[in-house]
């Protein structure tokens, strides 16, 4: 411990941490924007600048360690001057057209402006444009740049997809995609990372609200909402409800308050994904010899992508199974288009997911096998937020209600998609059911889950000795690629998904400053299904009706036809 | 009133004074920028201030051409743009009433032709063609990328060991270095914005000094496990030994070739003992070699019919060929090859194995202007010659040698003679008696310095019984080794990669590429045939950061001028080869050290570039 005072507060605090970390421990407020702890520590935008007493220039709190006998003012006038000024510099090259950005309320360069009492302007504007395909899934809005390196950083180390670099130089300096290149043919997930670290709203998914909109207005649409597992998570935290308050049931009214006909689960087709994949991979099984092992889960389309640009010599090892997301598509427009008695195209169906990947993923074009498009929109939940905000649904007020049934009936297996190691602990329940006839302890396989990185564990089934992988983070599924490749690693099963932590941590979910909440709603999700009685996705009995009445049998002709794809065929991005 | 009056200086003048002193410094002290078009446009800003404002070519012109690479740079121009900037700087540069104008627009031009492509980049595509960012310069420029402030963290620190084992993570020879380095690593140092570059190599030669003996490996540590491959190194200099010492740590069983008796190559046979003593020479060798399975074989020539480099390919799984540049260079004048004319390599080489020659009451000349010539002229002083002349075809300003080692022979007593072109050696019973040489002036500038032409004089004769000819050295025996050479410069010529084209496994590093050059560019040379022999033989060891680096502490910066070493009085030093520099005392490695800018942890460094982890 080193003795320090801030604003003449004596202070014991750790040895070795930086002044903004004592600060926050005695809940001591510094501004800061660049700052992301661990990852951006780099003092660029210098508004967490602080006075040491004794030292003529100031010093950037984020990466300056206390010392004993520190005596720090993290107020004095020499410092709300530079700070303030360095916020004004900011805004000079800031397009501030704040009500019209989709951050205004949760953006930290408005706040601070605001806490500031900013109020006049005295610089000259120089605002840059920078062209953009604005049909790609990922925007990025130069005006709004503070070029704080965020997004670069979280790009590089976490993900280790090097979208993102520091162009031109000098006063000139921007950031753009490396090497010049456009963001439709660089090596972009699309798994929107880059998007929940950015501190202002210069970068956003691709607002598909209007088109929902638009839809609502055809008043011809029959209007289906499905909902992604982890989306349950997160929903209420920006229309001020506890987690709590914001349960699933009351999400299913605010969606039928927006004007939705039907609201399903998409936990349904998790469990009905878990169906064709543990199948699959049953009949890898068996044909051991013949099968190139691991098979890789399929159902996160930024990992797809990943997959397809980084290692496509593994391409073939995905699972052939669709996402939850598109086999619900085909399901609704097939099975629920039957049973209302439409054609397909009378269904508009809007998919609320925790992520960006799946905007690109509706696009896909051999995605479409029900005869119209599967899945007509995909919103993250942060568009879902501003639907709901749009038409006054005011939430707190809501009574829960059911989802609709059949599509709205889910298992646990289903529930825990939405976090690292679910779909393969849901995938083990319902594969050592096939196997043995017997359903073992739905918590035997609850060892995958790990929040780390990479878990690595071996069982058996019906004594057949099996190694699973789980994996998450674009940086930890390259680490394992090439083991797998080297053929240093063997593994029978893997689950990756792209975003740290799975879609609980998802590049569409709300953007909460300087905190990562992937952890908590993954176990949440991880909760919900420990208190349920129905755990495994074969028991789910909307699952076993679909079989019964239009499916058949998993991997059966029906089922390849709607619920399975050939992932070679999907085309990176098209534009249009 | 008076008819004229002394005018003193204002306040105004002094303000102005001193910040022109400023920005000299800051013009010299940092890198120019990254973006050529940045760096015309800020300076036609400066030019356009100087303009007296009277003709028009210059005080419209240069505010034109500001505005229109402007345009290119915010992305607003095109390829006419870059035409018409050309031809506007030609017709200033043509029209303008005196050098203000002329020479400003001199400058755009010589931008907009140099760095065609760059200007191109930015009318076609708004950007420049120069990647890369604002590196850590002290890293950047040195040729083996020696982690410079992190060193001088830890020597701050009074982690002297751990200092010299972070250096060996780039360059196994701080010893060596800390005495002959020419240290280009304090040419852009940031420091020089606010006084003066730091004392980099001072620095290091405290480390070396208070370190005591550091071997390769703390308890615990040793090289990686063998891997069973050979590979071969022609030539035992820096840059072979760098090489064998990586490689060493890497698991390889590693062979150094070496044609004389002992290991060194211009570190012992080109620099005299005063400058780098034989006994640290020695030790760091020897410590070196112990890095891995390491064996030497002096005195064995490769290439020829006794062992061709074939052979020798053969029985390695690879080969660096590292052999220097020996030569001389003869001056092609009558009476040459008189008794008591010799190269300098000649000179120095015998000094290396300790024969040392007697100069007593010899009048020596040395023909030359680099670092060579003033060892030479210095180790004359120490042989007891009577009078030593260095003579030199150009002026001081052009001469190659550091400017402390021109100071340090004249201060031993050496004179130079400045503006003498060698004519003949006068010769009696094939003894040398005399260098004629033939006056020059200085005249116009070629490939960036004034050359030297004959000026209409009568020639001059110097009395000489020794005359010593450093004039260059160039590259030996890799004719008979059968590898491609650049047919301009006589050097061997390799991939980016050192490897030679078409004959894979054998790379070439040093001076044999390069021509005559620095000892830290063979050791750089060295490092990079490690890591490309490691990665030819399918292995990928990474060398890894051995140490941890200490945080900066946050402190003023007041100027604070550089502390420089002390040497040996004049006195004392002519009469012995011992070391000539006494190592700086704590108190001054303190204040010297405190003056880092720590640019590895501010600045660009703090986000990329600041610090390499592994190689």
């Amino acid at each position: 411990m080193v003795n320090i005072k801030i604003n003449g507060t004596a202070l014991q605090v750790p040895e070795n941490i930086t002044i903004l970390e004592a600060a926050k421990m005695h809940n001591i407020n510094i501004p800061h924007l660049c700052y992301l702890k661990d990852l951006n520590e780099i003092g660029a935008c210098r508004v967490c600048v602080a006075e040491i007493v004794g030292l003529d220039r100031l010093v950037a709190s984020c990466n300056t360690k206390v010392l004993e006998g520190m005596e720090i003012r993290t107020n004095s006038p020499k410092v709300r001057q530079a700070r303030k000024i360095n916020i004004e510099l900011l805004l000079s090259q800031h397009s501030a057209r704040c009500p019209e950005c989709a951050r205004s309320g949760n953006c930290e360069l408005q706040s601070i402006a605001n806490n500031l009492g900013i109020t006049e302007f005295p610089y000259h504007e120089d605002i840059k444009h920078l062209d953009w395909d604005q049909e790609f899934p990922l925007i990025r809005k130069d005006e709004k740049c503070i070029k704080c390196m965020r997004c670069v950083q979280v790009c590089e180390k976490v993900q280790q997809m090097n979208v993102w670099d520091v162009a031109k130089s000098g006063s000139q300096t921007l950031v753009d995609c490396r090497g010049g290149k456009d963001i439709t043919e660089i090596n972009c997930t699309v798994c929107g990372q880059c998007i929940t670290h950015c501190p202002v709203g210069a970068l956003v998914e691709r607002d598909d609200t209007q088109k929902v909109r638009d839809a609502f207005a055809d008043g011809d649409k029959i209007m289906i909402a499905s909902v992604a597992p982890a989306v349950r998570t997160s929903w209420g935290e920006q229309l001020g409800l506890t987690h709590d308050e914001a349960t699933a049931t009351r999400l299913a009214s605010a969606l039928r308050a927006v004007g939705f006909d039907y609201v399903f689960d998409t936990d349904f087709s998790a469990d009905l994904t878990i169906m064709e994949e543990a199948s699959e991979f049953v009949e890898k099984l068996k044909n051991a010899k013949r099968e190139k092992f691991p098979m890789f889960t399929s159902c996160c389309p930024g990992w797809i992508r990943f997959i397809k640009m980084e290692f496509p010599d593994l391409v073939p090892q995905l699972s052939s199974a669709k996402s939850p997301q598109q086999m619900f598509g085909a399901i609704i427009k097939s099975w629920y288009a039957q049973i209302l008695g439409v054609t397909p195209d009378k269904i508009y169906h809007v998919s609320f997911m925790p992520c960006t990947a799946k905007k690109y993923e509706c696009d896909v074009e051999c995605m479409n096998s029900s005869g119209a498009r599967d899945v007509d929109a995909v919103l993250t939940v942060r568009e879902m937020d501003r639907l709901i905000r749009s038409e006054g649904v005011n939430v707190k007020d809501l009574q829960d209600s059911e989802f609709d049934k059949p599509l709205g009936t889910a298992s646990g297996a289903g529930h825990i998609f939405g976090t690292t190691g679910g779909v393969m602990e849901a995938a083990l329940r319902t594969a050592y059911n096939l196997v043995t006839g017997k359903n073992p302890d739905p918590d035997a396989f609850n060892y995958v889950r790990d929040y780390n990185g990479l878990k690595e564990v071996e069982f058996e089934i019906a004594g057949a000795k099996l190694k699973i992988a789980v994996v998450h983070g674009l940086g930890n599924i390259r680490k394992l690629c090439e083991e797998i490749q080297s053929g240093r690693v063997h593994y029978d099963f893997v689950e990756c998904m792209a975003c740290p932590t799975g879609c609980a941590g998802g590049g569409g979910q709300p953007i909460h400053e300087g905190e990562e909440l992937g952890e908590g709603r993954g176990k949440i999700l991880l909760d919900m299904d420990k208190k349920m009685t129905l755990r495994f996705s074969h028991e789910n009995p909307s699952i076993i009706q679909c079989y019964k009445e239009y499916l058949g049998k998993p991997l059966g002709e029906k089922s390849h036809h709607l619920l399975h794809t050939d992932q070679s065929k999907w085309e990176l991005w098209k534009s249009k | 009133m008076s008819r004229l009056v002394i005018r003193p200086e204002t306040e105004i003048q002094a303000t102005a004074n001193s910040l022109h002193a400023d920005l000299e410094r800051r013009v010299t002290g940092a890198p120019p920028g990254l973006c050529p078009l940045d760096l015309a446009s800020s300076y036609l800003k400066v030019y356009s201030a100087q303009t007296c404002g009277k003709c028009v070519p210059c005080r419209v012109g240069l505010r034109q051409l500001e505005k229109l690479i402007d345009d290119l740079i915010e992305g607003r121009g095109d390829l006419k743009t870059v035409d018409l900037i050309e031809r506007t700087a030609e017709s200033i540069y043509h029209s303008a009433d005196c050098a203000i104008g002329y020479e400003a627009a001199n400058m755009v031009l010589k931008g907009v032709r140099g760095f065609r492509e760059d200007y191109i980049a930015h009318a076609t595509k708004g950007h420049c063609l120069a990647e890369g960012f604002q590196a850590v310069p002290c890293v950047s420029l040195c040729p083996a990328h020696v982690d410079v402030p992190g060193y001088i963290a830890l020597i701050n620190a009074g982690r002297q060991a751990d200092a010299v084992r972070l250096i060996r993570k780039d360059n196994p020879f701080p010893s060596v270095c800390a005495m002959v380095c020419e240290h280009p690593c304090e040419n852009k140092c940031r420091r020089g914005l606010v006084d003066d570059a730091l004392n980099i190599r001072a620095l290091k030669l405290y480390a070396v000094t208070n370190s005591g003996h550091v071997p390769v490996y703390r308890e615990g540590e040793s090289a990686a496990p063998a891997t069973g491959k050979k590979i071969a190194i022609v030539g035992g200099g820096p840059s072979g030994i760098s090489a064998a010492y990586y490689l060493g740590m890497m698991g390889h069983s590693v062979e150094i070739f070496e044609q004389r008796k002992q290991l060194g190559g211009m570190l012992r046979y080109g620099i005299p003992a005063y400058r780098l003593p034989r006994e640290i020479l020695d030790e760091e060798i020897n410590t070196l070699l112990t890095a891995g399975d390491i064996k030497v074989h002096t005195e064995t020539i490769i290439g020829g019919d006794s062992y061709p480099l074939a052979k020798l390919r053969s029985e390695f799984d690879a080969v660096y060929i590292a052999i220097g540049a020996h030569t001389d260079k003869s001056l092609r004048i009558p009476g040459e090859d008189a008794e008591g004319v010799m190269s300098a390599v000649t000179l120095l080489r015998k000094i290396g194995d300790d024969n040392y020659p007697d100069f007593t009451g010899k009048k020596v000349v040395v023909i030359g202007g680099g670092n060579v010539a003033m060892d030479c002229a210095r180790s004359s002083m120490r042989l007891h010659a009577d009078r030593v002349v260095i003579a030199y075809r150009r002026r001081r300003e052009e001469m190659t040698a550091l400017p402390e080692e021109v100071m340090a022979a004249e201060a031993e007593g050496c004179e130079l003679f400045e503006l003498v072109a060698p004519q003949k050696v006068e010769v009696e019973n094939d003894k040398a008696k005399a260098l004629w040489v033939q006056p020059q002036m200085i005249s116009f500038v070629k490939d960036g310095r004034p050359s030297p032409k004959p000026a209409s004089t009568e020639p001059v004769r110097i009395e000489a019984d020794i005359i010593v000819v450093a004039i260059g050295q160039g590259i030996e025996s890799y004719n008979f080794m059968n590898v491609p050479v650049n047919t301009r410069s006589g050097t061997i010529k390799t991939l980016d990669s050192e490897e030679l084209e078409n004959m894979p496994g054998i790379f070439s590093g040093g001076d044999c590429v390069t021509g005559p050059a620095t000892v830290i560019s063979a050791i750089g040379a060295g490092k990079i045939a490690a890591a490309n022999i490691d990665e030819y033989l399918g292995f990928n060891h990474p060398i890894n950061i051995p140490v941890d680096i200490p945080e900066p502490v946050p402190h003023n910066r007041p100027a604070c001028g550089r502390v420089k070493l002390r040497e040996r009085s004049v006195d004392d030093r002519v009469k012995d080869f011992s070391l000539v520099e006494e190592s700086m005392t704590q108190e001054e490695m303190e204040q010297e050290t405190n003056r880092c800018l720590r640019c590895d942890r501010y600045g660009f460094g703090t986000f990329r570039g600041g610090r390499e982890l592994r190689w």
